[in-house]
């Protein structure tokens, strides 16, 4: 098992005809995922790759039955682009598009919540991969070996530096996922822990995040609470220049909360291990 | 982005939100004028800068006749405020109030849903009041389907304005809140903050305004272009980045870094610390490879004269490792260029991209301690 996406995962890919849709969607196909077509308006009927392009996801949803979406669309387009997956029936859309103003996305947030059964993650993410069996996103496929550590993420690269020295200390992994850096995003922490608590093939967890918010403090509580699994953290930003104040809001809503130093308590607090640097996780995981 | 009082109360007065007369000038005479000729006596003096604490360090007075408003405004134009220079003044009409109040519209992460927080005892110590009296304030949710819960929000209607005399209606107070959080929605701000709020004739009325606008949200925006020079608080380093399209903040250290990707430029930071040095700069070249970015970046870099050493850490996902080895070599023949790199790269189309480096003879590993304990070392002159 692996949680979210598996071999069996049909992806589409929304804006499959653009430079980054167009590089990653080859670079998944060589990866082993089934990607079985894309979704450019105006371009429907053409192929790419070797897969069908769709004018509209409605189309591709009943042509091919895909039930994962990836979307490479621009900022303005792209939350427009996440209800049209999820109107098509999408269980799994994962969104890469960096830029989606906040509040267009706490819209979209409230529309997806009325519909069941629909998840999203990011945008601003770098996705999921499964390794051995998918990957959906634009993590680099050479750096993963399957394996039985689970781990989640709010970063990028970061996660591709830590994934890469678990690989290189000999560990794999079951699932990666990134949730995305923006404040808001369709997938938590604790979401992607009781995923991993519940799949038998992930045996330990990764947890790498990042000052500003309170999902950290939160994913601690949560582990004390029902995570039977070994977690190991990193957080990021130890040394970064305090966030910028939002007003007096921000200081009365986080009331103290959001500093790196903070996290780090917050998850040696309840028992898990942080590393003070990437390198040192897989150490910790020994 | 954040808006200076003065262009956020414009916004205010575009959505029926009410403020006091009042009009920004640069000059004494144009104080003295606008004083005379629309605003009143007495009025307020108000510095204009994009930081917090400017009452404390005097740039807010009030001023009873136009001598006075002549030399306050000559005093205040041309202070410096937390670093910040003071070219901006607001004459704004001086209003009698009973009480101060606290009214803002924020991003709540955790409902996902706008927060509006209120409280009765707003001005500048409304942080330690919600720390040492949070029965103070006030939090509620905008529901995007029901908007206002009109049970949940009556209830803090009471308590705000709990034996006061001469206040709006709870009608009108719902109304004055929705307005808000139109402006929240519309100008796509993460931040709407009135403080004080106070009542005038039964009425509220903002007599200071802040509002933060999501960065994402401002090419949808051009009303705002015209602000984003003029408001910025920045570095020359940060300035060249900001117009090359790269995330740049300036710390103390001397060791410059050049990371893709947010959480990895942080990490790298952290490491660089870790073993022993101090980074000169956080700055993120961003997903997508374009050698142009390299080029910028190195032009940053080498315009701060604290830097000893440059570490490059670059993990390829989107990013193409070649592109980033192009944009050095460009870079290197366009910018005069003579600290000591330490260079780690590996991801997508790593192996191309180290040939291009070793042709360039810049030192290149696939380690990121590595790479950092080198940099320390180049840094210390070892």
């Amino acid at each position: 098992m692996s949680i979210l996406i598996n071999e069996k995962s049909k992806v589409i890919v929304q804006g499959i005809t653009g430079r980054d849709g167009s590089f990653h969607a080859e670079q998944m196909i060589q990866y082993g995922t089934n990607v079985v077509g894309g979704v450019t308006p105006g371009k429907g009927g053409k192929t790419i790759l070797g897969v069908p392009i769709f004018d509209s996801m409605q189309d591709a949803v009943s042509s091919t039955q895909a039930d994962v979406s990836l979307i490479f669309v621009p900022p303005a387009y792209a939350s427009d682009a996440i209800i049209e997956a999820a109107d098509a029936g999408i269980q799994l859309i994962v969104c890469i598009t960096e830029g989606i103003p906040v509040n267009q996305m706490l819209k979209t947030q409230a529309y997806l919540a009325t519909k069941p059964n629909i998840r999203l993650i990011g945008p601003n993410c770098p996705g999921v991969v499964s390794p051995g069996k998918s990957k959906v996103g634009i993590l680099p496929g050479h750096i993963f070996k399957q394996g039985n550590v689970g781990v989640v993420s709010r970063s990028g690269t970061l996660t591709y530096e830590i994934v890469y020295g678990l690989t290189t200390a000999g560990f794999g992994e079951s699932t990666c996922i990134g949730i995305g850096g923006d404040p808001i995003i369709g997938t938590d922490f604790i979401d992607v822990l009781t995923m991993f608590n519940e799949d038998p093939q992930t045996e330990s967890i990764v947890l790498i995040g990042e000052i500003g918010g309170d999902a950290e403090e939160k994913a601690a509580d949560y582990i004390k609470k029902n995570i039977r699994k070994k977690v190991v953290a990193f957080i990021a930003g130890v040394t970064a220049p305090p966030e910028k104040r939002m007003g007096h809001a921000g200081a009365i809503i986080s009331q103290g909360m959001g500093t790196a130093q903070g996290k780090v308590e917050a998850f040696e607090k309840v028992g898990v291990k942080v590393a003070s640097i990437p390198s040192q996780v897989a150490d910790l995981l020994k | 982005m954040k808006l200076l009082e003065y262009q956020a109360k414009e916004v205010f007065r575009d959505a029926g939100i009410r403020i006091p007369k009042e009009s920004m000038v640069t000059t004494p005479q144009e104080a003295v004028k606008v004083a005379n000729e629309s605003v009143g006596y007495p009025c307020v003096i108000k510095a204009q800068v994009p930081v917090g604490g400017r009452g404390k360090a005097g740039g807010v007075k009030v001023a009873k006749n136009s001598q006075e408003v002549h030399q306050l405004a000559s005093q205040i134009l041309g202070m410096d405020i937390k670093g910040c220079l003071v070219d901006k003044i607001l004459v704004s009409e001086a209003i009698s109030f009973q009480n101060e109040y606290y009214l803002s519209v924020v991003l709540h992460r955790a409902s996902k849903k706008p927060m509006i927080i209120m409280s009765p005892a707003g001005g500048v110590d409304i942080e330690d009041i919600s720390k040492n009296q949070p029965e103070k304030i006030f939090q509620e949710e905008y529901d995007f389907i029901v908007g206002f819960k009109d049970y949940s929000l009556i209830k803090i209607y009471k308590k705000m304005f709990h034996n006061q005399e001469n206040i709006p209606t709870y009608h009108e107070f719902k109304a004055f809140l929705t307005k808000l959080v139109d402006v929240y929605f519309k100008k796509d701000a993460t931040l709407v903050e009135i403080n004080p709020l106070i009542i005038h004739e039964k009425e509220c009325m903002a007599l200071d305004a802040k509002i933060l606008l999501d960065d994402n949200g401002l090419d949808f925006h051009p009303e705002f272009q015209k602000y984003i020079l003029s408001n910025a608080e920045e570095t020359e380093q940060e300035k060249m980045a900001r117009e090359a399209n790269l995330t740049y903040i300036s710390l103390d250290g001397s060791i410059a870094c050049m990371v893709n990707g947010a959480g990895l430029a942080m990490a790298t930071m952290d490491t660089i610390k870790h073993f022993g040095g101090n980074p000169a700069n956080f700055l993120d070249i961003g997903g997508s490879s374009n050698p142009e970015k390299v080029v910028n970046a190195l032009k940053i870099i080498a315009s701060n004269p604290k830097v000893k050493a440059v570490l490059i850490n670059i993990f390829g996902g989107i990013t193409r490792c070649d592109d980033i080895a192009q944009g050095f070599r460009q870079g290197l023949e366009k910018v005069d260029f003579n600290l000591p790199i330490s260079c780690r790269i590996i991801g997508t189309n790593d192996e191309i991209a180290r040939n291009i480096m070793r042709e360039i003879q810049i030192p290149v590993t696939t380690d990121m301690d590595e790479a950092v304990q080198n940099v320390v070392k180049m840094a210390k002159g070892e």
